[in-house]
């Protein structure tokens, strides 16, 4: 019998020594290990051992089953382990070579600047409003406090439709509108397009503008300043200064240029900036009483103040783009760089 | 507005440089758009005296010696003909800077610098210059006209810089002045603000003349048209004597740009750049009856002005008329009948006001804009009307070029703004709009500056209003005086004390559009975003019939160019338009969106406020084709969380074959389609393009709410079926049927369409994955029973078989 086992430890030792995959691993397992298998046959033939010997012969047989379970499986876990690594080799790529995944388009650099401007003023309680791009003399112009003879309808080359509807010169149009149907307090942002008889490298027939209105009680100018002080932060840095000169709109009174630090150079004068370290941004000033009185709502409760910027022109500054028909003309290579 | 420093410098004693004026100018409101250096390009060119003159045989040259004081004695060859000895002349030396003139000596060619050099074999160590050398003209120096040396004074100091001496030293400040301040386009409206922020007193200009009385005959004048011409003044000059205007008058003209005509003219040229009015002068003897009238037009009237155009007029226009005809087309130019001749004896001076804008609009109508137009478009006011015609009369005096009369004739009209606005303002109203605290001594100082008499009275300010600031209207046109000289630096920044709190943010509609244009984005789109307007070319490039509705659009009246004279009533010119210029750049794809209005009018020519739509338009083209459109327009509607149906459509710029309109709900929200070879073949495209248009503004009207619906414990099943069909049977009625053969298909895709050898000729094969879902119970043992009846109803209605 030990004669028989021995034997059988030979050839299991013999039928592994070349095995190269799990598969014939397996089989060779199932040869001694299978209910068919040739330990199985000894274990089946412990019926025909007088019945003394079984208890030392069984003890001998079962080490010799969990001699024969050992060696496969430490076989087993071997060849897996190799064969993972061939695996792995086989299946190795050129990481290098480029992705799959779908090309993301982008949003339009005034798209961009509105949303950005949008969510600054958003968290200081701003709401959206848009009007509409055709509009009346009356809105554009009269109820901004610019008469038909006055002096600074010439400031603003308007396109006419008819007598009486023009493509409107400013968004400021838009806040008559809802001065006219909200009360104060009112805090609104009215971005949009508009349009002015004027083409060149940096004036477009066709721009866009956000205007900003606020009315309540007691408002002041130093207000308008806090409130442009921190719109300049979050647009441009956090080191980025206002300075407010004196300027003239029919619609406000007193009425400022707003000049902010130069971002570029920190003020000590750049290319950019001509050399004066400061950089023209918007209009603003504390709104007009004839248009607050014109709308219904009463100058002497309560005061408010406006700013008008234009979109391309933030855009321009913020991308360093230098021609504003970039902005119009649909070039994929310019508008791919937007997608950051 | 163009102000030269040595004229400001004859109202204030202006003691700082050209630069600090500037700044100071700018923080009270008055940006210097160009401070002008005279002499900027003049460097190293001193005063010389020939002391001795050789001429150089065989040459128009003269060998010179030439005294240059401290400088030195240097040897200069010349070849002007007026060089001699004795004379003095600007000796540019070795290293110095002038201008190149041409052959001609007039045209200047840039700026040069002096080096030694010989002259026929003759060393010579610098040059004698002309006038025009050191750009100066003959109104600017006199002499300086001439092209041979410039003579200078013999008693300037040999070897001084001639920079002071011919007026090179001086700056001419270009300003922009706000369209409030018209009493600032004068250089004395400018040295009023000069004065202020220097907080200097202003000198006047004499005004006084000396009228001699007499027996003259009477002159008339009538205003007939008050309400345009609210203020004229008419006075009478006789003995008047025609010559050429003195050095000063002449400098001054031409620092400012213009011209000298001659003493009369120049005086009525200085007045209007000295204070802002424009004035007139007529010959007297051309004036038919010794009779003005001031009136409008009659229509089909006719003028020729002073630059010999002649002009058909109307009511609209207003004239200066004597009794029988027009004899100046009122605020914009003379009439040619009455201008001032060298022999003119007796002149007409006139002084008015007349309306901004009816001289806006007949300058605008005729095409005719002059300094005078200019002026009286931007506003002038009465009080340096009548101040004009006094200083007018003055320089008559001061030039000795006329009698002065007593004949004054002053027509006001009830229109005629004649007393100072008197106001009171609280002190505590100008603070609470500026928000900071100014004492009540400081705004008094500040408006005394400025010429406003002010007296505190408690806390309030009581103040009258200079004549001439028309534009003071209320207590924040005072604040804003106040903080521009108190200076904008102090105003502090607060954020919003006083303020009520508001919720702010997009509306629903702005939230929606922007997470449809972050889909378009995520596909790979690129935002564009193209003029409102085009042409009518752009209508015929993609061959739109005349009678198409897209052709009702409005028209600008007013156009920058023809090319973008109507408003759009559909993107799809513009996005083609895009494309195109893509294409041509050499950017051979591309995918793009736009979310834009177009402009539908109620009626046509528009009276009323018309119809703004949002549109989307797409355009892709390039490696792209109709089903990579398509799987944009299928996420537009998922986005909207809706369905599209898509039916063959056409439509005049697309394939017919490759066209479909887009059903939502059953409307017709937009198109999409493949751009016509024939228009690709006109525009010369070397790639298919292929274009979509939605409605936006329609299609948000079937967004549906998005709403959970719970998930089945179940799993879902799914089959694929590949089946045959005629040739001509389309997708969409395919999966209609699936779906209404069995309600438990939620999803069918299909993946693979065959028509080839594998299938019977006319027929073709597609396969589809259908997706069951269960609701209450597992379904998996049911689904061989839907896919048959699934066929059955596909055999019944289309004709179909399973492969």
């Amino acid at each position: 019998m030990q004669k028989k086992i021995d034997e059988i430890e030979k050839s299991i030792d013999e039928a592994v020594k070349d095995v190269q995959s799990s598969k014939t691993l397996q089989e060779i397992k199932m040869r001694f290990l299978g209910k068919t298998g040739e330990i199985s046959a000894l274990m089946k033939n412990m019926r025909d051992i007088p019945p003394e010997e079984r208890p030392s012969m069984g003890k001998i047989l079962n080490a010799l089953r969990q001699w024969t379970e050992e060696k496969f499986s430490a076989l087993e876990q071997k060849l897996k382990e190799f064969e993972l690594k061939r695996k792995y080799a086989e299946e190795k790529i050129d990481v290098t070579l480029p992705g799959k995944s779908t090309e993301n388009g982008a949003y339009h650099p005034n798209t961009l600047i509105k949303n950005e401007l949008i969510s600054v003023f958003s968290g200081m309680g701003f709401e959206v409003f848009e009007g509409p791009e055709i509009e009346n003399d009356y809105y554009n112009f009269t109820a901004l406090n610019t008469p038909s003879d006055h002096p600074a309808r010439d400031m603003q080359d308007t396109f006419y439709l008819s007598n009486d509807l023009l493509l409107r010169t400013q968004t400021s149009a838009g806040q008559i509108r809802v001065m006219e149907n909200k009360k104060p307090p009112i805090k609104i942002l009215s971005p949009g397009k508009v349009y002015r008889s004027d083409d060149d490298a940096t004036h477009s027939p066709m721009f866009s503008q956000m205007e900003g209105l606020v009315v309540d009680k007691g408002i002041t100018l130093c207000d308008l300043k806090g409130m442009l002080d921190e719109f300049a932060r979050k647009i441009f840095g956090d080191n980025v200064k206002t300075r407010l000169r004196p300027s003239y709109f029919p619609f406000t009174e007193p009425s400022v240029e707003v000049d902010v630090s130069c971002f570029e150079c920190g003020g000590k004068g750049c290319r950019l900036c001509k050399g004066t370290g400061w950089i023209e941004v918007l209009g603003a000033g504390m709104v007009n009483r004839h248009v607050l009185a014109g709308c219904g709502v009463d100058p002497d409760i309560y005061s408010g103040f406006a700013f008008g910027m234009g979109i391309e022109r933030i855009a321009m500054l913020k991308y360093g783009i230098n021609n504003m028909k970039l902005l119009f003309e649909g070039d994929v290579r310019f508008l791919k760089q937007f997608k950051g | 507005m163009k102000a030269p420093l040595s004229w400001l410098k004859d109202y204030v004693d202006i003691d700082v440089t050209a630069e600090e004026l500037q700044a100071k100018l700018f923080s009270c409101g008055f940006e210097v758009e160009e401070l002008i250096d005279t002499g900027k390009d003049i460097s190293g060119v001193v005063v010389g005296e020939v002391i001795e003159c050789t001429p150089l045989e065989g040459t128009h040259l003269s060998v010179c010696k030439v005294d240059c004081g401290d400088k030195g004695i240097f040897q200069i060859c010349c070849g002007a003909d007026n060089v001699k000895k004795g004379i003095k002349a600007p000796c540019a030396l070795v290293g110095a800077t002038v201008y190149a003139t041409a052959k001609d000596h007039v045209t200047i060619e840039g700026v040069m610098t002096i080096k030694k050099g010989k002259l026929r074999g003759v060393e010579s160590e610098g040059m004698l210059c002309s006038g025009i050398e050191l750009g100066l003209n003959e109104d600017l120096y006199e002499g300086a006209g001439y092209c041979g040396l410039l003579l200078l004074p013999s008693d300037s100091a040999n070897g001084a810089d001639v920079k002071p001496i011919v007026g090179l030293d001086d700056y001419v400040f270009d300003i922009g002045v706000t369209a409030n301040r018209p009493d600032c386009q004068s250089i004395l409206g400018i040295a009023r603000e000069v004065a202020a922020v220097l907080g200097k007193k202003l000198k006047e200009p004499d005004y006084s003349y000396k009228a001699v009385k007499g027996k003259y005959e009477n002159i008339k004048i009538s205003d007939l048209a008050p309400d345009i011409c609210p203020r004229y003044i008419g006075h009478y000059v006789t003995g008047v004597k025609c010559a050429p205007s003195p050095a000063w008058l002449k400098k001054r003209l031409a620092l400012c740009g213009l011209r000298s005509i001659g003493n009369i003219v120049d005086i009525t040229n200085f007045i209007l750049l000295e204070l802002g009015q424009p004035m007139h002068a007529f010959d007297l003897r051309t004036i038919c009856g010794r009779e003005i009238v001031v009136r409008r037009a009659n229509k089909g009237e006719k003028i020729i002005t002073l630059d010999e155009n002649e002009f058909e007029l109307n009511s609209e226009n207003l004239v200066i008329c004597d009794s029988e005809k027009p004899v100046a087309l009122a605020g914009v130019m003379g009439g040619l009948n009455s201008e001032i001749k060298e022999d003119t004896s007796e002149v007409l001076f006139e002084a008015a006001k007349f309306a901004r804008d009816n001289v806006r609009k007949t300058a605008r109508a005729l095409g005719q804009h002059t300094d005078s137009s200019a002026l009286f478009e931007k506003g002038v006011n009465e009080y340096t009307t009548k101040m004009a015609m006094d200083r007018a009369l003055h320089l008559i005096e001061e030039l000795n070029c006329g009698t002065v009369t007593d004949l004054h004739i002053d027509v006001t009209t009830p229109y005629s703004r004649t007393e100072c606005k008197k106001m009171k303002v609280s002190v505590s109203q100008i603070n609470a709009l500026l928000g900071i605290e100014i004492a009540a001594k400081d705004m008094v100082k500040i408006l005394k500056n400025l010429n406003f008499k002010t007296v505190l009275n408690g806390g309030d300010l009581e103040i009258t209003v200079p004549d001439y600031r028309e534009d003071i209207d209320g207590y924040p046109d005072i604040a804003e005086e106040i903080i521009r000289f108190y200076g904008y630096d102090n105003i502090k920044s607060t954020f919003l004390p006083s303020a009520s709190i508001t919720n702010g943010g997009f509306t629903e509609e702005q939230k929606a559009e922007q997470k449809l244009k972050d889909c378009l984005v995520s596909k790979g789109l690129y935002e564009i975003s193209s003029y409102s307007f085009y042409s009518s070319k752009d209508l015929d490039m993609l061959h739109f019939a005349p009678d198409a509705k897209e052709r009702n659009a409005i028209r600008i009246l007013n156009p920058i160019s023809e090319d973008l004279s109507i408003m759009r009533t559909t993107l799809a010119p513009s996005m083609v338009g895009v494309i195109v210029r893509n294409l041509r750049r050499g950017n051979m794809a591309g995918k793009l969106f736009e979310i834009s209005k177009i402009y539908l009018a109620n009626e046509l020519p528009i009276q009323s406020f018309p119809k703004e739509k949002p549109v989307i338009a797409i355009g892709i083209w390039g490696k792209y084709d109709f089903f990579d459109l398509k799987g944009i327009t299928e996420s537009i509607a998922e986005n909207l969380n809706t369905e599209f149906e898509y039916e063959p459509c056409e439509k005049p710029f697309l394939h017919p074959g490759i066209t479909a309109r887009i059903l939502c709900d059953g409307a017709e929200v937009g198109y999409l389609g493949m751009l016509s070879p024939e228009i690709s073949e006109e525009l010369a495209l070397e790639r298919f393009a292929y274009v979509a248009e939605i409605d936006y503004e329609e299609l948000t009207k079937h967004a549906k709410p998005f709403r959970y619906v719970p998930i089945s414990k179940f799993a879902e099943a799914t089959r694929d079926l590949a089946l045959t069909c005629d040739i001509s049977v389309r997708c969409a009625e395919i999966e209609k049927e699936i779906y209404s053969a069995c309600k438990y298909v939620t999803d069918v895709k299909l993946f693979d369409v065959y028509i080839g050898s594998q299938v019977e000729s006319g027929k073709k094969s597609m396969a589809f994955k259908i997706t069951f879902t269960p609701k209450d119970e597992p379904i998996e043992t049911k689904i061989d029973g839907f896919v048959k009846k699934i066929l059955n109803n596909l055999k019944y209605k289309l004709n179909i078989d399973l492969r």
